[in-house]
């Protein structure tokens, strides 16, 4: 579905070039969830973004559904990091701005905009500015935009970092099970090492600046997944305890 | 140009002398104050005027106010008002018409906005009033010239305006916007105007004086009415009175409008939202 091969990308600073990524391999099948975790500032954002086509790769290719991205990818929706509300639009017409784009009419797009809107927990701020909401708020209606726009692959950059932890079970348990209806792909970058296991299907470990592929990890763990109780498994541990482990011992090799 | 952020700081400014002066005590005292210092200034005048200078130069209060009066009287004052305010108001919609097209539209072209671009920095630089002999030449001495040297003023501060609040539209919205299927004509008129709506309206506020600087300075270079050519007249004729009464007239004016911008404004600050 999305295949990486060979990706590198480089900045340039002023005059110095910065190596964000470099020679990243990684090919995620179709309705697979991937989470991609590392130290911050090591370039995953700049992965979501080339996927996205909003850079272009300074080497190797990135493969979408058998062709090359080139441009930008309508086919994912794209969560950022930073939430990119339209400042001047309520939350409800923030949501609805897919819809809007696509043509849709003005009752039908309001109506499925407060079904999401509901969704992911913000009823009663539909009428809100994003500027009156937290930033955990901003990002659940980013979320909600994303799953309005309905495309075939999710690319979610640190969603859930903002929130407090019930809030997150709740996202985490709304994430998957659209997943899963929808037959998404997803592709996940975050900090947190259990959020990574409790939702994919393969963890993938970037080193430091640039960005390489350390390790990647299998979550055999079997679906629909219950959030809340899955931490509690002995399956779960494991992966966890040897996740943790690797990890430690990639950050340790990193700064000797 | 004129970034968004002077206007919030003008209205904090604003803000803050609105709240020291609803304190009842400090306004009242604050209005009896300037009026009696409008009352000095005017005896001084009144005083000085043909003991201390000669009344050619500086005339005097009651020939001033007495022209005002005559003026009024015999319906001629309103005359040129109106022809003044035509042509500022004409000139200053043609001119913000023109300013926002060309601004959004160079503002999304970056092809074309370079390659105008030594071009446009020229036009700016010129003084736009030395333009004015040709308006006369192309519109003639009717009111058409003044509106088009009023209407040049406003055009460039709003299209500087317009132009760079386009270019400071965030990135990452225009981004998201296209990653959602968003066409080119929807980038435009969904986030890069609606973005860069704070930026058009300081343009506009700071544009409305130059209309009426535009309108008078046309109307004393060549002109059978409006202020500027009173002003001019009365000039020419040695009558200091007149150019005293003119120049009172001009500056009530240009508070008026002043005051209908304050009140746009705000009308514009109930409906719409800025910033994050």
């Amino acid at each position: 579905m999305i295949d990486l091969r060979h990706v590198s990308k480089t900045f340039r600073k002023q005059d110095e070039l910065v190596d964000a990524v470099r020679d990243i391999n990684l090919t995620i099948a179709h309705r697979e969830i991937v989470a991609i975790i590392g130290p911050s500032g090591c370039g995953k954002s700049t992965l979501l973004n080339m996927i996205a086509g909003l850079y272009a790769p300074s080497g190797g290719s990135i493969i979408y559904k058998g062709a090359s991205v080139s441009d930008i990818n309508t086919d994912v929706g794209y969560m950022t990091q930073k939430d990119n509300l339209l400042p001047w639009r309520m939350v409800r017409d923030n949501v609805a701005f897919p819809l809007e784009l696509a043509g849709v009419s003005k009752s039908d797009r309001a109506a499925r905009a407060d079904q999401v809107i509901k969704h992911v927990g913000l009823d009663g701020f539909a009428h809100r500015y994003p500027h009156e909401l937290s930033g955990g708020m901003r990002k659940r209606a980013c979320l909600a935009r994303m799953l309005l726009y309905g495309a075939e692959s999710a690319l979610l950059d640190e969603p859930f970092a903002a929130l407090d932890a019930q809030l997150k079970l709740a996202m985490h348990d709304l994430l998957l099970k659209l997943a899963a209806e929808n037959g998404q792909t997803v592709v996940l970058v975050t900090h947190d090492l259990m959020e990574a296991v409790t939702l994919a299907d393969r963890v993938v470990v970037c080193t430091r600046r640039p960005a390489m592929l350390a390790l990647e990890q299998r979550i055999e763990l079997k679906r629909p997944r219950d959030v809340l109780n899955i931490r509690f498994t002995n399956e779960f541990k494991e992966l966890y305890d040897t996740l943790w482990e690797r990890l430690r011992v990639e950050y340790h090799e990193e700064r000797v | 140009m004129t970034a968004p952020d002077t206007e919030t700081t003008s209205a904090v400014l604003r803000d803050d002398t609105a709240k020291s002066g609803s304190s009842a005590l400090g306004s009242g005292f604050m209005v009896i104050y300037q009026v009696a210092l409008g009352l000095v200034f005017l005896l001084l005048w009144q005083g000085a005027s043909g003991r201390l200078v000669d009344s050619f130069f500086i005339s005097n209060p009651i020939d001033v106010g007495t022209r005002l009066v005559g003026w009024i009287a015999d319906g001629s004052l309103f005359v040129h008002m109106w022809a003044t305010v035509y042509a500022t108001v004409l000139g200053f919609v043609i001119g913000s018409i023109g300013g926002v097209v060309l601004g959004i539209w160079l503002g999304v072209s970056p092809f074309t906005s370079r390659l105008l671009n030594p071009y446009l920095n020229a036009l700016n630089a010129l003084p736009k009033v030395a333009l004015a002999p040709l308006f006369v030449l192309w519109f003639g001495l009717g009111i058409e010239s003044k509106v088009a040297l009023a209407a040049v003023l406003v055009l460039f501060l709003v299209f500087l305006n317009t132009y760079a609040g386009v270019r400071e539209v965030d990135q990452d919205l225009i981004d998201g916007a296209r990653l959602m299927k968003a066409t080119r004509a929807q980038v435009i008129t969904k986030v890069i105007i609606p973005s860069a709506m704070s930026w058009v309206f300081a343009g506009l506020k700071i544009s409305v004086p130059y209309a009426l600087i535009g309108a008078v300075l046309g109307e004393m270079i060549a002109a059978n009415r409006g202020l500027g050519y009173l002003v001019q007249f009365s000039g020419s004729q040695f009558d200091s009175a007149g150019v005293f009464a003119v120049l009172i007239v001009i500056a009530l004016l240009a508070v008026a409008l002043n005051f209908l911008v304050e009140i746009v404004q705000h009308r514009m600050q109930q409906w719409r939202v800025v910033g994050r």
